[in-house]
């Protein structure tokens, strides 16, 4: 109850310390200890750098107004259903005006 | 038949203040003490469902739940340090009940004494100094006034303003290593972090140096003084205080701290 006051304050935590602080130090650092529930340190260690990755590609690209893989097939869902949704189109309107041209044609070799 | 599993946070000698009522740990659970063999280890009970292997390895890709488990971990650690030197624990070191948790206590005993030894009384603070980000352009849209006359003009003032900020880089690393030096003469040891990616600690600026120090608590008031000191020193370059953290960059194995700051420079 008194103990605390001789401790410094916490300086920069909760507000200051960013989560980039907090899992710096609580996924890379802190004792090693293989628990009952094993889970690779490598998973870990690559966690970190593909969070850094996901992050930084996708959040920092938006920011810099880069969208690309939205409207390229071989990155979006989205777009790949766009580009089938277009093509179906298509396919139906020159289906169409080959049939136009069949008929138009029919009864010319009917006889 | 267990309903939940063991979830260590950290390893530390017994210690008279209790831990404050309303503290809770990793997914709401409040913290409790395991006596054995003259330490302690801070154990909560954790939802098998959630910290099975197959659940953990999902958990562990999901940055949300990462994030609050990270500050829930360092919640229970934090708390720890305002009462007593804990040895905090690798973020999701899980055991199946307490008497598993007592014998990973006897088999690590001599390195948990050793460890806590070492770092009883101390802190860690972490230092991180940055290189301000670029103001907007001093000189409005210059393209149209002052429109190079030709393609050498173009190229000597791209290569000035390369140079103003090499400049910049220049200054801001000797002032990083200017500022280690005077800290790490205060402090027992230091670490060398990576710099940080801005994109994950999403703070502004180029990080230059991101350094952990050891310090005695005794010690603290003056070492913050002394960082709240430099603050004003450069212009352009912010340097940014976080502590006291329970010592989590020196309870490795000892690997001494390497002696440059070469690590600062991340380009």
């Amino acid at each position: 109850m008194t103990t605390p006051s001789r401790f410094p304050e916490p300086y920069g935590q909760g507000s200051g310390a960013n989560l980039a602080d907090i899992l710096e130090r609580v996924l890379d650092k802190g004792v090693v200890i293989a628990g009952d529930i094993r889970i690779n340190l490598l998973d870990i260690e690559l966690l970190t750098v593909k969070l850094r990755l996901i992050v930084a590609s996708v959040d920092k690209a938006k920011e810099m107004g880069i969208d690309w893989w939205e409207s390229d097939p071989a990155l979006s869902s989205r777009a790949r259903r766009d580009e089938l949704t277009r093509e179906n189109a298509e396919l139906r309107e020159r289906l169409a005006r080959l049939e136009e041209l069949e008929l138009g044609r029919a009864p010319k070799e009917a006889p | 038949m267990t309903t939940g599993l063991r979830y260590v946070y950290a390893v530390c000698r017994p210690f008279g203040t209790p831990l404050q009522a309303e503290l809770r740990g990793v997914g709401g659970a409040p913290p409790a003490l395991l006596h054995h063999h003259g330490l302690v280890a801070v154990v909560s009970t954790v939802p098998e469902a959630d910290f099975c292997e197959e659940a953990l390895k999902a958990h562990l890709e999901d940055l949300d739940w990462l994030a609050a488990t990270a500050r829930a971990h360092q919640g229970v650690v934090d708390a720890l340090t305002t009462v007593t030197t804990p040895l905090p624990l690798r973020l999701a070191t899980v055991f199946r009940d307490d008497s598993a948790v007592r014998m990973m206590i006897e088999a690590r005993e001599e390195d948990f004494g050793r460890l806590l030894d070492r770092l009883h009384g101390r802190v860690e603070w972490g230092v991180k100094v940055y290189l301000e980000p670029e103001p907007e352009p001093a000189e409005p849209e210059p393209a149209a006034t002052a429109r190079p006359a030709s393609g050498r003009d173009y190229l000597r003032r791209r290569r000035q303003q390369s140079h103003a900020q090499e400049e910049k880089w220049q200054q801001a690393e000797r002032f990083a290593r200017s500022l280690h030096e005077r800290l790490a003469e205060r402090a027992e040891n230091f670490r060398m972090h990576p710099p940080q990616n801005s994109a994950l600690s999403k703070v502004p600026g180029r990080n230059v140096l991101n350094a952990a120090y050891l310090v005695p608590r005794a010690h603290s008031e003056e070492f913050v003084e002394l960082v709240d000191r430099t603050k004003d020193e450069a212009p352009g370059i912010r340097v940014e205080l976080t502590g006291p953290w329970a010592a989590y960059s020196f309870s490795g194995e000892e690997s001494g701290a390497e002696p440059s700051v070469e690590s600062g420079e991340g380009r």
